[in-house]
């Protein structure tokens, strides 16, 4: 039997999707091999997170509410929630695969002597985790042979999961950040100032290849406009200094799974696809044929992106109203 | 001040892999390259020399031969002082493991800046920054796009979701490279003759007194992911627009 602490991923005291992505993951997981599972939010002023998760079916939402715990420092963080997970008795915690995951899990993991695995995509039937590697070219299925186990799940691999009902307790817990022995201080956060959706949860990404040159915005907005979509880049486009880096999707910036994907002008290298292959519907803009985009694209368009994108933009906005 | 910084080889991307027969490694005829992070750290770290008079670089590898001359060439040719390879076989280890190897040249060395890339492009797991910070009971500043030294303090500048976020981490510290960093180098002729004659060591993980060698996280099985199927190649924009709303039902 399991027991399973799930860390919420809230952004200023609002519950980010990906935290339910997650939650589907740990459901599996005790539907797979027995035990329960527990939310932990840690943060400042956050008791409405711990609310929101209270009709997911958890046998505690335990609250670590501590002004050291404002701004998401790693070695804090990962120190609370190991002290959290060491006094339930969990033996195995998980976190969406985010900046904050990436950074606070390892280190939870050294605290608890666990092995952790990075960016689930799945679980197999004899315990086994699969993960993307090299890259995306390969799964590779890994085991962990530690006792207590630590987990980031790659939210766009599971569907969110449903409310259930009933009433979780809130447990508060007397955290001890000890951030002040910790040696770090938060500066600032620069937010990206955006009236589109997050990457990570929009229905709708244009995303934009080297392809676009220095026109990448004038190509791309206008149809994100249209469709009130996320705008996404390549790691070459973002390399050529087209597009800001915290646009990159793929294996090595963010995986998203929207509903459509625009892949406009870009030639669909192994490690854009790692971070886009999950989306619904796929649709490549390019005017070379050869281009491996078109062999994962559901609807392939072979044409100029400088012509083709405004034209779509166009005859979406005509059919809108 | 002297800052450690990683040499990792990884197999290029773009590169066919072949699964070895086991399931658990690549096998055949890999083209390796330099980790593409580690040349951002590597550079980040000549920057911070080339402004701190005095500063001595060292780039440490895991692995075998090949791995000294990923060294070699990826970071003595390019600038740093002198290099370290700790003998391992790659595919036998977790970064569990490498963090405690790092940890163990940490205490000979006794840097006061560990500077690595923020994840290895085959293994892809993102962990042996924040591992080796916790193992040392450092501050860690992961995901860097900036890094300015002054005294002994760092101002770090992180790639997070939904924007940029600044710490001040005091030093010893470990500091991982993102994209943005900066352009690595070249390195130039010059770089490439001197670096042959760079100090260069070679440890045995036993050298570096760990409590026990063993994994936490063992590769099973590896497989090639199954991939989409291509589906239609549109005639036009008209055509697009209307396979999107009626058959895809996504506009």
């Amino acid at each position: 039997m399991s027991k399973v602490l799930i860390l919420a991923e809230h952004d200023k005291g609002a519950l980010k999707k990906v935290t339910l992505n997650t939650l589907a993951f740990a459901r599996q997981y005790v539907a797979k091999f027995g035990g329960s599972y527990d939310f932990a939010v840690l943060g400042h002023n956050v008791a409405g997170v711990a609310e929101a998760l209270r009709g997911y079916g958890a046998g505690a939402v335990h609250l670590a509410d501590h002004a050291d715990l404002q701004h998401p420092i790693a070695s804090a963080w990962a120190k609370v929630l190991a002290d959290l997970a060491k006094s339930i008795g969990a033996d195995m915690v998980v976190a969406p695969a985010t900046t904050t995951g990436k950074d606070v899990l390892p280190r939870t993991a050294v605290r608890l002597g666990a092995g952790m695995a990075s960016d689930i995509i799945a679980l197999t039937d004899s315990g086994a985790f699969a993960r993307p590697m090299w890259a995306g070219n390969l799964t590779g299925n890994v085991k962990i042979s530690t006792a207590n186990k630590v987990i980031s799940v790659r939210a766009s691999a599971f569907d969110a999961a449903e409310a259930t009902g009933g009433q979780s307790p809130v447990v508060a817990f007397a955290a001890d950040p000890a951030l002040a022995s910790s040696r770090v201080k938060f500066v600032s956060f620069d937010g990206v100032q955006s009236t589109r959706p997050d990457l990570a949860e929009a229905a709708t990404i244009v995303s934009g290849g080297r392809g676009l040159k220095d026109r990448f915005y004038a190509v791309t907005e206008p149809l994100a406009d249209v469709l009130g979509a996320a705008i996404g880049a390549t790691r070459a486009a973002v390399d050529d200094g087209y597009a800001p880096n915290d646009l990159q999707i793929g294996q090595t910036g963010k995986v998203v799974a929207p509903q459509l994907y625009f892949a406009i002008a870009m030639s669909g290298a192994v490690q854009h696809l790692a971070g886009m292959k999950n989306s619904k519907v796929i649709v490549a803009i390019n005017k070379n044929p050869d281009e491996p985009i078109f062999k994962v694209a559901d609807y392939g368009l072979i044409a100029d992106a400088f012509v083709a994108v405004p034209e779509l933009t166009a005859q979406i906005k005509a059919l809108r109203g | 001040m002297k800052i450690l910084v990683s040499a990792k080889r990884v197999s290029d991307p773009n590169a066919k892999l072949a699964i070895a027969k086991d399931g658990k490694w690549i096998e055949g005829d890999v083209e390796y390259i330099l980790n593409p992070f580690c040349e951002n750290a590597i550079e980040c770290a000549l920057q911070i020399a080339e402004a701190n008079e005095g500063t001595e670089t060292v780039a440490i590898g895991i692995g075998d031969d090949e791995t000294a001359r990923f060294i070699r060439q990826g970071a003595l040719a390019r600038g740093i002082d002198r290099g370290i390879l700790v003998s391992a076989e790659e595919a036998s280890i977790d970064s569990d493991l490498i963090a405690r190897i790092y940890q163990g040249v940490v205490h000979r060395e006794k840097p006061d800046i560990v500077l690595l890339g923020k994840q290895a492009i085959d293994g892809d797991s993102n962990q042996v920054g924040q591992l080796l910070a916790e193992y040392l009971g450092w501050p860690q500043a992961t995901f860097a796009s900036k890094v300015e030294v002054s005294g002994n303090k760092a101002i770090v500048t992180r790639e997070v979701d939904g924007g940029l976020e600044t710490l001040e981490v005091s030093l010893p510290c470990v500091i991982t490279a993102d994209l943005r960093l900066n352009e690595p180098r070249f390195a130039s002729l010059a770089g490439i003759m001197k670096a042959k004659k760079k100090p260069f060591d070679e440890l045995e993980i036993d050298d570096l007194d760990l409590e026990d060698t063993d994994t936490k996280v063992q590769i099973v099985g590896l497989s090639t992911p199954s991939g989409r199927k291509a589906g239609v190649i549109v005639k036009d924009v008209t055509e697009l627009v209307q396979k999107l709303r009626s058959e895809a039902r996504a506009i």
